[in-house]
């Protein structure tokens, strides 16, 4: 009970951080390979991207150094360009095809 | 001594054949190509008898004349010139065979007349001269088998001279493939000489200040006589050799068992039957193995052998030729077995014997040959003799020439064969040599091989006489008018005989062979021009008084010398290490055999010996002979009546059974041939066919060699097949690879981390 209370007193710890983005970069991957909706697939990735960007932030914080948080920006800058070419893709893949299931979008092939 | 112009024996018909080839053909003039032909046998013949009866000739110099023309292989201790020597034995074939050769190319050029490829049988002519003089001057094992292999090339090329003939065709694959056969024993023959001295030479010579050395003296000087058993055959010594050629030698000279192809080769113009099958290339077998006599000398069990071959080939030969209809087969048939004689002398040790008999048979045959080939010409191509006959008026010059071929070849005094056939059935029964087995009370085997080669004199007389008979004598059994197309209903009469073909062919060729003229009407036999008639009279000349130089002691009487063995005594070499010993020879013209080289001679395995269980058969002597052996006269005079009374016999046998019945029908086993072709056509060659076709072609080429490679096309589409599944479009499986490998090399991290 009091060593419960003093390690919830000394405030969130770093493996914390670590763990949660590691459970929240697992489900970006289960989802990534499991789900057939391409948008899911693509919200999905994003998670990844955040879970990552959540254990940066989290070490620059322990560490004390600035470049982790740097870096988010850059993951930030890159996920967000990512995004806005992959929805374009999607678009003009959703025109031809009028179907959202990545499945079937199957030709590029041997 | 250097003497190039040695070489030139040999380049003038090499010249000739190219000129021949190149511009006869452009020219296409039959005196162009005759007189090209027949200049360079002269050019030949000059200078060989030059060199030969000169004042330093060969023929009478210890010496041999040498010509060293470029050295061709060098590789460490193994040494081939081409190099051109000519000693005695060589002096002396030269001669005649550029004698004889030239005869014969005059006789071609009439007989050939008309024929669309004379250019081309010119040319073939002059390169067969041209590789059997290489084979006779030849100073080494490999020159001479250049030359022994040119010969059966030419053998092919002449037999198959009618292109268009299918009996030609096979006729000369199978000459080609029987002398192969045997090539194959002369090459592990001469590999196995080399692998023992060290060289293949047959004359000691230095070149450039490089000592070569003679292979024979090696062996002569050092190799002890090999014992007289089986097993010696195989021990690698210079049994195993001896044996080797000898094969080499039956491919050749036909002897058993590869004496097959000389019948059929007849399909060929008759001057290349003469000249060939009879003359010359027939006869390097024997060259051979007198050239290598030293060899045959220190293995008694290989002599043995010979001597066996060459006494059972004579009298099958002989029998088989007793039942022949086509006038060609006979002589064919009567060649191989005059060479079995030959052969036999060599096995008993009288290799001058078996050379006189080579030089003189030459000269008959020949003459026999081209004498059948004046009457086939005659005939208008007419070769079947059962419809011959009474010929004697029609053509006077060849029925007189062919006499003398005739009386010579049955053995009577003084025609040339006499003395020759004689001195080997002589040296057969007195012979001292391996074949003198014991065999039961005063009987050795050398004794049953005279008795053998008695018989097969007696039946040669009267298979001569039969042909003679049905040829020139008797009624005309050749019908006057276009009977040429008449030859498959009279074959059928006459009963089946594989002469069939012969007449079939002759049909075909008449509508579609432009070889050959043919005349269609009345035949009316004649004889040719002196083109023909020439050469036939000066063989039957030679052949009545050429046997004159070589008549033995015990009939010379002291007055006439035997000039032929004094010149070819120092040819045979004598062995001087071990086993029986013979003191050197010193030949009348003073020069000695050179000092015994003490070399060391390898052997293969370990050197053969003796069987130690029993009392092993030994050789009583080697057989060469020597000239101080005193021979029993009387004897050997006694012998002499005996052969001429064989001969007589024989002749009135002949005369008896035929003169009465000239179509006598010969017993079927012997009219064809004791059905060798056949029992060799289905248990040699339809089985090695079978094995080609079905085993190699079918499973190792096919199956194994294809398979391999269309497999390995095969497997590499398959790898393709299973790689290509990781691409399959499906976007999620890639996702699903990504993050494994990810998986990957986080796992690797953290373990290289946590070491």
């Amino acid at each position: 009970m009091n060593e419960l209370k003093a390690m919830f007193e000394a405030g969130p710890q770093l493996p914390w951080y670590l763990a949660l983005s590691a459970i929240l970069f697992t489900i970006g991957v289960a989802g990534v390979v499991i789900k057939r909706n391409v948008i899911s697939m693509f919200m999905c990735i994003e998670l990844m991207l955040n879970a990552v960007n959540l254990t940066f932030v989290a070490f620059s914080s322990y560490f004390r150094d600035v470049n982790g948080q740097l870096f988010v920006f850059i993951v930030m800058t890159v996920a967000a360009a990512e995004a806005a070419v992959g929805l374009g893709i999607i678009i003009a893949i959703f025109r031809n095809r009028e179907s959202l299931d990545v499945d079937e979008a199957n030709i590029l092939k041997l | 001594m250097e003497h190039n112009l040695l070489s030139l024996i040999i380049f003038a018909p090499l010249a000739g054949a190219a000129i021949n080839w190149f511009i006869g053909r452009k020219l296409r003039s039959e005196v162009f190509s005759g007189v090209v032909g027949c200049g360079s046998i002269v050019v030949s013949m000059l200078v060989a008898f030059y060199y030969a009866f000169g004042s330093h000739g060969a023929l009478h110099s210890s010496e041999p004349i040498r010509d060293h023309i470029w050295t061709w292989i060098q590789v460490g201790s193994f040494r081939a010139d081409f190099g051109l020597a000519m000693d005695r034995l060589s002096g002396i074939y030269v001669c005649f065979i550029t004698f004889v050769g030239l005869l014969i190319h005059i006789f071609a050029t009439g007989y050939m007349h008309g024929d669309d490829g004379f250019y081309r049988f010119f040319a073939y002519l002059n390169l067969f001269m041209f590789s059997m003089l290489t084979l006779v001057l030849g100073d080494n094992f490999l020159i001479m088998f250049v030359g022994w292999e040119g010969v059966g090339l030419c053998s092919y090329l002449l037999i198959g001279y009618y292109t268009l003939r299918d009996e030609a065709r096979v006729a000369a694959k199978k000459a080609f493939v029987a002398n192969r056969i045997g090539d194959w024993g002369v090459i592990l023959g001469v590999l196995l000489i080399f692998g023992m001295t060290g060289s293949i030479s047959f004359f000691d010579k230095t070149v450039d200040g490089v000592e070569i050395h003679s292979a024979l003296k090696i062996l002569a000087d050092n190799v002890p006589i090999d014992p007289f058993t089986f097993g010696a055959l195989f021990a690698g010594g210079v049994s195993s050799a001896a044996i080797l050629l000898f094969i080499g030698a039956t491919g050749k000279s036909a002897q058993i068992p590869l004496y097959v192809w000389l019948p059929d080769a007849m399909a060929g113009p008759t001057p290349v039957s003469a000249l060939i099958h009879a003359a010359t290339m027939v006869t390097a077998g024997v060259y051979m193995v007198v050239r290598c006599n030293i060899i045959y000398t220190l293995s008694p069990t290989v002599m043995l052998i010979i001597a066996l071959i060459g006494a059972a080939t004579a009298i099958v030969a002989a029998t088989i030729g007793l039942a022949q209809n086509d006038i060609k087969k006979v002589l064919a048939y009567s060649t191989v077995s005059q060479l079995g004689y030959m052969f036999l002398a060599c096995g008993v040790g009288a290799f001058v014997a078996a050379i006189f008999h080579v030089m003189t048979h030459a000269f008959f045959k020949a003459l026999l040959f081209l004498g059948s080939g004046s009457v086939i010409h005659g005939m208008h191509h007419e070769q079947d003799m059962r419809k011959m006959g009474g010929l004697k008026k029609y053509l006077p010059i060849t029925w007189l020439t062919m006499s003398a071929g005739w009386l010579a070849i049955c053995g009577i005094p003084i025609f040339a064969g006499f003395f020759s056939k004689d001195e080997i059935l002589w040296k057969t029964w007195s012979t001292t040599a391996s074949a003198n087995l014991p065999l039961f009370g005063p009987v050795s085997l050398n004794n049953i091989l005279w008795i053998i080669g008695a018989f097969t004199a007696l039946l040669t007389a009267v298979y001569m006489t039969r042909l003679m008979w049905m040829t020139f004598y008797g009624q005309e059994r050749f019908e006057v008018a276009g009977h040429s197309h008449h030859h498959e209903e009279d074959v059928h009469a006459y009963g089946e005989s594989h002469d069939e073909h012969d007449e079939q062919s002759h049909d075909e060729h008449d509508e579609h062979d432009d070889d050959e003229h043919h005349h269609h009407g009345p035949i009316h036999p004649h004889e040719d021009d002196w083109k023909m008639k020439a050469p036939l009279i000066v063989l039957g000349v030679f052949s009545v008084f050429i046997g004159l130089v070589g008549v033995p002691h015990a009939l010379g009487f002291g007055v006439i010398p035997n000039y032929f063995e004094h010149t070819l005594e120092p040819v045979i070499m004598h062995p001087k290490a071990g086993g029986e010993k013979h003191s050197i020879q010193e030949n009348e013209h003073g020069a000695i055999n050179s000092e015994p080289q003490n070399q060391k001679v390898n052997y293969l395995s370990t050197p053969p010996q003796t069987t130690d269980s029993g009392e092993p058969v030994k050789a009583t002597n080697t057989g060469a002979e020597h000239k101080e052996e005193v021979h029993d006269e009387g004897t050997e005079r006694l012998f002499t009546g005996i052969s001429v009374l064989i001969g007589l016999l024989g002749i009135g046998i002949g005369y008896l059974i035929f003169s009465k019945d000239p179509l006598k029908k010969m017993p079927t086993l012997l009219e064809n041939k004791y059905w060798v072709d056949e029992i060799y056509e289905r248990f040699i060659i339809n089985p090695i066919h079978t094995f080609s076709r079905d085993g190699l072609w079918k499973i190792a080429d096919l199956g194994f060699i294809d398979g391999m490679v269309n497999g390995s096309g095969r497997l590499v589409a398959a790898i393709g097949d299973f790689i290509r599944s990781v691409q399959v479009g499906f976007v999620r499986s890639y996702a699903a690879l990504i993050f494994l490998g990810v998986l990957f090399v986080i796992c690797y991290f953290i373990i290289s981390f946590t070491r």
